[in-house]
């Protein structure tokens, strides 16, 4: 099972990518451990500088924007 | 940025976007110099007069709606693209270790082109830092990213003309530099949070998107349009019927007693209320175009609107996050008081 964390703090493309995240899975019929990650120091240890930004396990996939749904089934699958 | 591994980037869609821009691209201008004929047409069609009130107010909305969507489709279009060549990666590595003045000047500059959300401010400016950017040209960036943006200059630009837009440009990057400029001098480092300051200085040069297809600056290129206009499009149809019914009834004169620019403390209370207020250059504008409609000074709306978009209470929340109290403080300090002094230039001038 992948582990799937979103950086972001509480705006609007952020929790967007959340939910987008979990359809695409849903849909895929993927189980994934979704994980909104909201701390400011948290987010920046990652190295990103825009967010919202995706971690697959362990690793920044994709920074800044919502992500299309194409890339988050390839990160999942 | 999209790191998606599957991309097949084949030549027939590099064509397919050539070809559909070199179609556009005649389809778009002869719109735009057909606007007033089109705009004629359906107050015509809908039998009404530009003689009565209701058919001028009509007109002006039926021409200025296409106007600035158009103008809008084609700016953010282009910005879209051009964002693609300036990640904050790659702007953070142009701006590593420059010196104060020509780094201020560079950072408000890559301000207007970096992509750029309020939300990243902190994840963006925590970037800056540890990769050696000084704390003064940081804060330019962070001033003018915001404030001068091409959604602003676009509306400034369809409805108020060209010289007023590059006004904003201009006064808009003067601002940031200055401001920029006053904060490096009073060397507030100490002033950052201390976690922040305990930071380990992280030297990354990666410049990702330096070989990114065409096509996928394209794709970046409509992804803005969709992204912004689509957000966007409603605020600016309800801005221009404002300023459609003001046009044809409203009389002029009816702000200029309480914000014309005989009333010198106009400008100050416009930042003042501006300041706590939380709004995009596109929330904003239906409120100045009633504002100028009705007779106000533009420099006090101006003031006002740059009050809005740089200086904004949710951003400083997120800001307490990095900065100790007294370097906000600072921070809302300078940029107010350029905002104040580009009112009162602005009324004095026009």
């Amino acid at each position: 099972m992948k582990n799937v964390k979103v950086l972001g703090t509480a705006c609007a493309n952020c929790r967007n990518t959340v939910q987008l995240i979990e359809s695409v899975a849903k849909e895929k019929g993927v189980e994934i451990a979704l994980e909104k990650v909201e701390d400011m120091q948290a987010i920046i240890g990652y190295g990103v500088m825009r967010t919202p930004a995706v971690v697959v396990d362990g690793k920044v996939v994709h920074s800044g924007g919502i992500p299309d749904r194409a890339a988050i089934a390839g990160w999942i699958a | 940025m999209n790191t998606i591994t599957t991309t097949t980037t084949t030549p027939p869609t590099l064509w397919k976007w050539l070809v559909g821009l070199i179609l556009a691209i005649p389809v778009w201008v002869f719109a735009y110099w057909h606007l007033d004929e089109f705009a004629q047409r359906l107050v015509d069609l809908l039998g009404l007069s530009r003689e009565t009130h209701f058919g001028e107010a009509m007109h002006f909305f039926f021409f200025d709606t296409p106007k600035v969507l158009l103008l809008l489709t084609g700016i953010v279009f282009v910005m879209g693209v051009v964002q693609t060549f300036f990640a904050p990666e790659r702007t953070r590595a142009l701006l590593s270790g420059k010196r104060l003045g020509v780094g201020n000047v560079m950072a408000a500059s890559l301000g207007i082109v970096t992509p750029f959300c309020s939300c990243s401010a902190v994840p963006l400016f925590i970037g800056f830092l540890s990769a050696g950017v000084p704390l003064g040209i940081t804060f330019s960036f962070l001033i003018s990213a915001p404030m001068v943006n091409e959604v602003a200059l676009v509306l400034l630009f369809g409805m108020f003309g060209w010289k007023v837009a590059a006004l904003y440009l201009g006064l808009g990057l003067l601002i940031a530099i200055v401001a920029g400029l006053v904060i490096g001098q009073l060397k507030m480092e100490h002033h950052l949070e201390d976690w922040v300051q305990a930071m380990v200085r992280t030297d990354s040069v990666d410049v990702p998107d330096a070989h990114m297809p065409w096509t996928e600056r394209f794709q970046a290129g409509w992804a803005h349009v969709h992204e912004i206009v689509g957000k966007v499009w409603p605020y600016i149809l309800a801005g221009i019927a404002l300023g459609a019914g003001i046009h044809g009834y409203v009389p002029q004169d009816f702000m200029a007693s309480i914000m014309g620019r005989s009333a010198w403390w106009s400008v100050p209370a416009a930042v003042l209320l501006g300041v706590p207020m939380y709004s995009n250059a596109a929330g904003i504008i239906p409120i100045v175009e009633a504002l100028i409609g009705k007779g106000a000074a533009l420099g006090t709306v101006l003031a006002f609107m740059m009050a809005v978009i740089a200086l904004s209470a949710p951003e400083m929340i997120i800001l307490r996050k990095v900065l100790k109290p007294r370097l906000i403080a600072t921070f809302v300090g300078v940029v107010a008081s350029g905002i104040m002094l580009v009112g009162y230039v602005f009324n004095v001038v026009i």
